[in-house]
């Protein structure tokens, strides 16, 4: 076989070989869509963060507006402090309240902002207080399991 | 007499383990000379690009359809498992994460090595056998510039790409059972294996991954070949070496590697 035959064949070899890659990096892995685009970095406080993790996404009426970029404990207030970058396209009003909630019963966890009517807007850097922590599904059990015994034995006695 | 069995029992490992640890030695320092001999299969780059259609472009056939199937595979056994817990959506983040973490790297290697790694052992053993790795000494041709770098390079870049074609047969197997033939949705098959997959987490440490595997399998390869008896039984002994070892070496290396990068 000449070298002709044999650089088309390796030639095209590698082409697909890069195809393929991209091919995952695109289609599978959703490069394009991650790292486009201007982001505001936004801080809020939680009292229970739950099973958040850096990179979960940001959603605001159930379309992902951002992502989580950093999640740190911290040692004055003892509540866990929750960094997001937000797509610089959309502002929201000063008194959003940011949720923790989960896609599903037992989904991946987001951080959900429930749009208020302040005419001010957050800015970069600013740190949301009003916050409501994810539910834990134990606790939430527990408390059931708790109220239905003691209804039982209360209802018993009162009567 | 008993001392005397013992002794020759101790011997025979001693003699064992030296000539393990000597071998190990002098593959490193191989691997060393071929490091410092790459000008020429880079200059030369035609060399490189010979080999890379004899090791790459020849591996194609079985990479592309083990990995299609392997994928099919994964999405029946995947959707099995799935659908007792009614997360059946689920089955595209399944098929992608396990390809591109693990299977298309590890079986890709396993593959190249038993189809690529034994032919370049066999090839440098036969030209060791015949005599013309010295005849090229004579002619101050220096063998490992000329016939062991290129093969190695030819390896090492062959490699991660066929572990990528690897993955992307599979995750198009994967899709074709999952969703063409049992019928799982494809907007959540592709939406929620874009949402879970991460680029540099995921597919570049695949990439990284495959790259370790293919100077693992050239290296133990050429080596082989380059070590070998020059005899007949010599250069089947060594093939089988190749295999096993780079086998063996890519399932450890496999652990090292998985246990430094998805801790978390």
């Amino acid at each position: 076989m000449n070298r002709a035959t044999i650089d088309l064949w390796v030639g095209a070899f590698v082409a697909i070989g890069l195809a393929s890659l991209l091919f995952l990096a695109l289609k599978v892995g959703n490069l394009a869509a991650s790292s486009g685009g201007e982001t505001y970095q936004l801080q809020a406080e939680f009292d229970n963060i739950g099973g958040l993790k850096v990179r979960a996404p940001v959603k605001s009426a159930g379309v992902v507006v951002g992502r989580v970029s950093d999640i740190r404990f911290d040692p004055e207030s003892y509540r866990a402090v929750v960094a997001m970058n937000v797509d610089s396209r959309y502002k929201f009003p000063r008194d959003t309240i940011l949720t923790i909630n989960t896609s599903g019963l037992l989904g991946e966890q987001y951080v959900g902002f429930e749009v208020g009517g302040d005419s001010e807007l957050l800015k970069e850097g600013t740190l949301v207080k009003k916050t409501q922590s994810a539910v834990v599904l134990e606790k939430l059990i527990s408390q059931f399991m708790f109220n239905k015994a003691a209804e039982d034995n209360g209802g018993g006695e009162k009567k | 007499m008993v001392v005397n069995a013992l002794r020759r029992i101790l011997e025979a490992l001693g003699h064992r383990v030296t000539k393990r640890i000597w071998r190990l030695g002098f593959a490193a320092r191989f691997l060393f000379a071929i490091l410092l001999h790459s000008g020429t299969a880079l200059r030369r780059f035609h060399l490189t690009i010979r080999e890379i259609y004899f090791t790459g472009v020849l591996s194609l056939i079985i990479i592309l359809v083990s990995g299609l199937f392997v994928g099919m595979v994964l999405g029946l056994q995947g959707y099995d498992t799935l659908q007792r817990y009614g997360s059946t959506e689920a089955l595209g983040i399944l098929v992608a994460l396990s390809l591109v973490r693990e299977l298309g790297p590890v079986v890709s290697a396993l593959l190249f090595a038993s189809r690529a790694g034994s032919a370049i052992t066999a090839e440098i053993g036969l030209m060791k056998a015949t005599e013309q790795l010295s005849a090229m000494e004579m002619m101050a041709v220096d063998p490992i510039a000329r016939v062991v770098a290129p093969r190695f390079w030819a390896g090492v870049i062959s490699m991660p790409l066929l572990a990528a074609l690897f993955s992307a047969m599979g995750i198009f197997g994967g899709y074709l059972v999952g969703v063409q033939l049992i019928g799982v949705d494809a907007g959540s098959f592709w939406s929620q294996m874009q949402a879970s997959v991460d680029f540099r987490e995921d597919i570049i440490n695949g990439v990284i991954k495959s790259f370790v595997f293919g100077v693992i399998v050239s290296w133990i390869a050429v080596f082989e070949g380059y070590d070998s008896e020059p005899t007949a039984e010599g250069v089947s002994g060594a093939t089988t070496r190749t295999v096993v070892t780079s086998s063996l070496v890519i399932l450890f290396a496999d652990f090292i590697l998985t246990a430094f990068m998805f801790r978390g």
